[in-house]
């Protein structure tokens, strides 16, 4: 299970990699969605896919071992922060359209001296 | 244990969200930044003290032991950095109070500025890896609200930059976390330091140490510093000088701290890798600093020069030195912050960017112009002011660790640093005076109290270091033997 999470992510990641390279705003935002999506199934795959019972305490029928817990919270406040950064970048990048009248990051470069 | 640590994060956060509801009331907002920042410079100074008669302090959230739970720790590096970030915010308010348009203080910037510091604060004083990631993207998300506050087309055009870096940097930060989880098995600082060290020079370890390496050298500006220029010249001053003083100070505390207490099984890979980026920084920056006549860019590559001067500390690796790091960074903040200032200051009087075409303005404000020539002695590393201390400690440690290029270099880039401001101070601030009388632009005394109190600062630094010495050796001791901050969070 692990090997195929660890596929899935290097696919991920490729397919992040080639929208971050492009030359289209909105397809480098997508592409960072993308990315934190694979390092979210990283996280995951990390803590080992399954591997006990539920960690709550007073499960009478549960005698460990237990699944950790931890990675869930990480990728819980990761999830957070990405949906955040993700609805702040994509109102960045209309306006910046709005004012500067184009996505094309090579038209963004900027004159060297200002 | 004590919660006067948590302040420096909780108070700029509740005091942010309560400026949110009073954004038309401008004066009640300015009062209650001042209010806010006075006291948190009092409770840093308070916890110092603390700090300093007891040792290392620290705070358990929900009363969680550690290794398990999010923590605090107040050592002595964290609080000394803390207790200027908040005076040097304080400065950076105060010039905003002058220099901001009502529709910037209406559009929520003192909150804005205020939860970066609450970022930066909780930085500083985690003892958490991933409650780290956390701080950051607090800081980092005020910043990029900061950077197209404004919404003038260069700003959007930088900002889209800066933000796209900033996530896929703060991507890799998430990846060495998951790896360094997946092979440790915990996030408390101490405890992966403990485990670490347990496990003795691993080859994965030094790996995830390298991911950890280029996150952070991306945030600092360690050699990875081609957006800082760019973006750390279009937003309005105080900001500039706010994201000049701290954010990159972040970065380089982040560099230190994981390398003196997590990754310190192969110094000869890390170390050695971190002092050739750092010599690098300094000579790249070097040419920065002379190469170009806009005054920001100027004052942005004195940044990066900073920023590679510190860092040549984690080489040396020894106590002197990393005082020596300790005290520069203190300057570093105080300085950047002023030199950031002056240069916008200047812009504001002028309508000039580049200073060949600035002339003579010591005649029309000269008090500003000795303000000049102070942030310029001061950033050489000349006594009394505040740079020659950090720079004396850094010279012993290099020394006694035998490291004489970086040594050369460091000092080299001084002389540069000196050759790039004085070539600004001969043009623009000597030299005959291009504006009229009646066509001068008046420079309003709450503009320049900042700079002057900056300055002071400054001074303050470098002439009482005798007082400061025992809290920076304190720190030293620490960051030089990571055994104490283990066994303060983890007990024997």
């Amino acid at each position: 299970m692990e090997t195929l999470m660890i596929l899935l992510i290097g696919v991920l990641v490729s397919v992040a990699t080639y929208l971050v390279l492009s030359r289209n705003v909105i397809r480098v935002i997508l592409g960072t969605a993308v990315l934190s999506h694979a390092v979210h199934l990283l996280i995951l795959t990390i803590g080992e896919v399954k591997k006990g019972e539920a960690p709550l305490l007073g499960n009478q029928t549960a005698n460990g071992p237990y699944t950790d817990a931890l990675p869930q919270a990480l990728i819980l406040t990761a999830i957070v922060i990405s949906f955040a950064v993700t609805a702040f970048v994509l109102v960045l990048a209309f306006r910046a359209y709005k004012t500067n009248g184009t996505d094309d990051l090579e038209q963004l470069r900027g004159d060297e001296h200002d | 244990m004590t919660n006067l640590i948590v302040m420096p994060l909780v108070i700029p956060i509740l005091v942010a969200v309560l400026l949110i509801f009073l954004r038309n009331y401008r004066y009640l907002q300015r009062a209650i930044v001042v209010v806010t920042l006075v006291a948190m410079i009092v409770m840093s100074v308070m916890l110092l003290q603390l700090v300093h008669t007891e040792g290392i302090q620290r705070v358990d959230f929900g009363g969680w032991q550690p290794p398990f739970g999010i923590l605090f720790v107040a050592d002595p590096f964290a609080v000394l950095l803390v207790v200027i970030a908040n005076a040097v915010t304080l400065c950076c308010m105060l010039y905003a109070f002058r220099s901001f348009s009502p529709h910037y203080e209406r559009m929520f910037a003192y909150p804005l500025m205020l939860m970066m510091l609450a970022g930066v604060n909780g930085s500083f004083l985690t003892g958490d890896i991933f409650n780290l990631f956390v701080c950051f993207e607090v800081m980092l998300l005020a910043s990029y609200a900061l950077i197209a506050l404004g919404g003038r087309a260069e700003q959007l055009r930088e900002s889209l930059k800066y933000v796209i870096i900033n996530i896929v940097a703060s991507w890799l930060f998430l990846v060495a976390i998951a790896f360094l989880y997946g092979t440790i098995g915990t996030l408390n600082m101490a405890h992966i330091a403990q485990r670490v060290q347990e496990l003795g020079p691993d080859p994965l370890i030094t790996t995830i140490a390298l991911f950890f390496l280029v996150v952070f050298a991306l945030k600092g500006g360690l050699l990875l510093f081609f957006w800082l220029p760019g973006s750390y010249s279009v937003p309005p001053v105080p900001i500039a000088a706010m994201f000049a003083a701290l954010l990159t100070k972040v970065g380089i505390y982040a560099i230190i701290r994981t390398f003196t207490l997590l990754f310190t099984t192969q110094p000869n890979v890390t170390h050695g890798l971190i002092t050739v980026m750092a010599i690098s920084t300094l000579i790249a920056g070097s040419l920065g600093a002379i190469a170009y006549r806009d005054i920001r860019q100027i004052a942005a590559f004195n940044v990066v020069i900073g920023v590679g001067f510190v860092l040549l500390a984690v080489g040396a690796n020894n106590e002197a030195a990393y005082a020596g790091a300790l005290y520069y960074m203190m300057h570093d903040m105080v300085g950047k912050a002023m030199l950031f200032l002056i240069c916008g200051t200047m812009i504001y009087l002028t309508k000039q960017e580049r200073y060949d075409d600035m002339s003579g303005l010591i005649h029309h404000y000269p008090l500003f112009g000795w303000m000049f020539l102070v942030v310029m002695v001061a950033l050489t590393g000349m006594p009394p002011f505040s740079g020659f201390v950090g720079k004396v400690l850094m010279g012993q440690g290099l020394v006694a660790s035998g490291s004489y290029i970086s040594l050369a270099v460091g000092f080299g880039a001084s002389v540069i640093v000196l050759y790039s401001l004085l070539r600004v101070m001969l043009h623009a601030i000597f030299g005959e005076t291009m504006i009229a009388d009646e066509d001068k632009v008046k420079l309003p005394k709450s503009m320049l109290l900042p700079i002057v109190a900056l300055g002071a600062m400054s001074l303050y630094l470098g002439a009482s270091a005798e007082t400061l010495m025992p809290y920076v050796t304190d720190a030293a001791r620490v960051l030089a033997d990571s055994s104490i901050y283990i066994e303060a969070i983890l007990g024997k």
